[in-house]
């Protein structure tokens, strides 16, 4: 259960990349543009939105795998600013990545894998104790002693899915992003993982940042959700809350848009489709970013980013019109 | 008669490791105007079954047996000459992939009137018409514009409705959508389910989706075939699937999925990994990751049982409620067990 103390907080962060428009010239691209929350001990926020919108961006920044441009990522009330700090902080912050396929050396054995962390921050001082703590994780993760020796192309994609999450553990970290972690894996195994995640919160109480486009598998999993959107958050709320009633235009048409798997409802759903496709982030237009493709859109909408406030206890969204909408 | 009639299809692909089966044995038929959705994990078998209807195979696969009948003409060993009257003709396919699946040399423009100039008898001028007509009815703004314009300078959303408007510009009586917006965000995936959905009322096609989400399947499909290890496990209606499900696979699928009912629950996921289709076992392919496996679902496959006029399903488990209820007794087996 969520404890009532943040683990991670972030204030304003913001992330551009520098884009090559023509010989040189180039121009900033706002994958992330002054998003701010924090995160309770033992919590899992879900993170959602589009291709695009900036919410890997927002979980690779936070473990600076990316500088951040500006703002402030501060763990258990402490800020993380030097070199040394981002040192410490990475043996209590770790990420399970997206594709399975990719984010394991082929050229590695599970036990390198697994291994590599331990190895990159001291954490054991003889050999027999480091096969010790892979074992473990490997128990952990559901993975058999003898699959050590293995190669990462020997096994199908939820059990690599299981290795990325035992190199995750590997430094017993607090905070784990998640970046997509079940999107490549089929229903009957994804929720295998999504169990483990929950069984593995409870054993180790973790906080984890749970980043994913599929929104049955985030409101399962998440106590709060945040919406993204063209770099900027637009809604935050509990997970059930969220759902039943999302207030902002964006997360009403998003949750719509989400095929039930129960034909009566499907049928009876009135969806909200929303037209065009998301503007470049490049080309991002003026005041709220969602606006070009918004039904309530006004001229305040183009002349003013909305500000991002609670409107209900610990419910925030950024819409000039939420008022008028709902 | 219907439209499509594919009856103990069987299609294998020889590799250095031995016979791997992808399609094992599968019937199903499509009316007129309906839709139905194939489900099933990947490994399935349920591209290699679309694949092998417009017989598009990768080199080492082979349709083994059976027989696919289109409107009463038998294709499987037809040749090549009919097969080219049938694809794009009379059935065309959209694939998961928008970004790969268009050439990235060539003009949308010049894409899209390759396929209407291939198939139909219209001259250059009447080709560019038709393309412009199709690319304004799966909603393109300025298709004049986008006719010059190359695959890159598209979105993926607009890539999948130029698929669309390729696959149906010689108008087909049936369109194969493989996992047409997997790749695609879900605000995206609903402007092109619903595109797929008014078009097909308009034309009066038939289409075969191909899915792994069962979500897509609820809001599209009237019938569904649902596929494990090459094979069906069952078939019906939707609301027969997705309310009374009948085999242990779909009943497992169905529990799986995060629903509003689960948060904060565990869910109940299906044990084990997916089978190798190199090593089949002798009975029930689902059996070894299957809770309620018994005695005869290892020992030998269950036939297909038909539940009602609109359900059918190959799972020991229909005999043995069938036994308990009284509504079946030894020596019908596969008979009437009423739902």
């Amino acid at each position: 259960m969520p404890e009532n103390r943040p683990l991670i907080e972030v204030k304003d962060l913001k992330e551009y990349f520098m884009i090559n428009t023509g010989l040189l010239r180039s121009k900033p691209l706002k994958a992330v543009d002054g998003v701010s929350f924090s995160i309770q001990k033992g919590e899992t926020l879900g993170l959602v939105g589009e291709s695009g919108c900036g919410k890997t961006t927002v979980g690779r920044t936070i473990l600076h795998l990316y500088k951040p441009t500006g703002g402030e990522i501060w763990y258990d009330g402490k800020q993380i600013r030097t070199k040394a700090d981002i040192r410490e902080f990475r043996k209590k912050a770790t990420m399970v990545f997206q594709d399975p396929y990719s984010s394991l050396n082929p050229r590695m054995t599970v036990s390198d894998i697994i291994g590599e962390p331990l190895d990159v921050h001291n954490l054991c001082k003889t050999k027999a104790e480091r096969q010790d703590r892979i074992l473990e994780l490997m128990d952990y993760v559901g993975l058999n002693s003898e699959h050590a020796a293995r190669y990462a192309h020997e096994f199908s994609g939820g059990q690599r899915q299981r290795i990325g999450i035992a190199r995750a553990l590997a430094v017993d970290p607090d905070f784990i992003v998640c970046d997509e972690p079940v999107s490549a894996l089929d229903v009957s195994i994804q929720a295998q993982v999504i169990n483990m995640f929950d069984d593995l919160q409870e054993k180790l109480g973790l906080t984890y940042l749970f980043i994913a486009h599929d929104l049955l598998v985030v409101r399962h999993i998440s106590d709060r959700i945040a919406v993204m959107y063209l770099g900027h958050m637009v809604e935050l709320a509990s997970a059930g809350e969220i759902y039943d009633h999302p207030l902002h235009p964006y997360s009403q048409s998003l949750l719509s848009a989400v095929p039930v798997p129960d034909p009566q409802v499907a049928r009876a759903n009135k969806r909200i489709v929303l037209s065009g496709d998301i503007p470049s982030p490049l080309n991002a237009p003026s005041g709220c970013p969602f606006r070009t493709r918004c039904r309530y859109a006004c001229d305040k909408c183009a002349e003013s980013m909305p500000p991002f406030e609670e409107v209900s206890a610990g419910h925030f969204v950024a819409c000039h019109r939420v008022a008028e909408v709902n | 008669m219907a439209l499509l009639e594919v009856s103990h299809l069987k299609t294998s692909f020889f590799t250095d490791a031995g016979e791997v089966k992808a399609v094992n044995d599968v019937s199903f038929s499509l009316e007129r105007g309906k839709v139905l959705g194939i489900v099933g994990e990947s490994g399935s078998g349920k591209s290699v079954t679309a694949y092998s209807i417009l017989q598009i195979l990768a080199g080492t696969g082979k349709i083994v047996g059976g027989s696919v009948k289109l409107d009463g003409q038998e294709l499987v060993g037809a040749g090549e000459k009919v097969m080219k009257t049938v694809r794009g003709n009379r059935i065309s396919i959209i694939f998961q992939d928008p970004m790969t699946s268009l050439n990235p040399t060539y003009t949308i423009g010049r894409q899209l009137m390759e396929a209407i100039l291939l198939h139909t008898n219209r001259n250059r001028k009447e080709a560019y018409d038709r393309a412009v007509e199709m690319l304004r009815l799966v909603n393109i703004n300025e298709p004049e514009k986008r006719m010059k314009q190359y695959p890159f300078e598209h979105s993926g959303g607009m890539r999948q409705r130029v698929m669309i408007a390729m696959a149906l510009a010689c108008e087909p009586d049936i369109l194969i959508a493989d996992e047409p917006t997997t790749a695609l965000d879900v605000t995206i995936q609903a402007q092109i389910l619903e595109l797929m959905g008014q078009l097909q009322k308009e034309l009066g096609m038939a289409i075969i989706m191909i899915t792994h989400d069962l979500g897509v399947v609820a809001q599209m499909c009237d019938e569904v075939v649902v596929m494990y290890a090459g094979s069906i496990c069952e078939q019906g209606t939707a609301d027969e699937i997705f309310y009374h499900p009948r085999h242990e696979y779909t009943k497992g699928l169905m529990r799986s999925i995060p629903t509003a009912d689960t948060a904060g629950k565990k869910l109940q996921p299906i044990t084990g990994t997916p089978i190798d289709l190199l090593n089949l076992p002798k009975g029930c392919p689902f059996a070894p990751r299957c809770d309620n496996a018994m005695k005869i679902c290892i020992q030998q496959r269950a036939d297909r049982m038909q539940i009602n006029e609109g359900h059918a399903a190959a799972c020991w488990m229909n005999v043995k409620q069938g036994l308990a209820d009284g509504t079946l007794t030894l020596g019908e087996e596969g008979g009437d067990t009423d739902a």
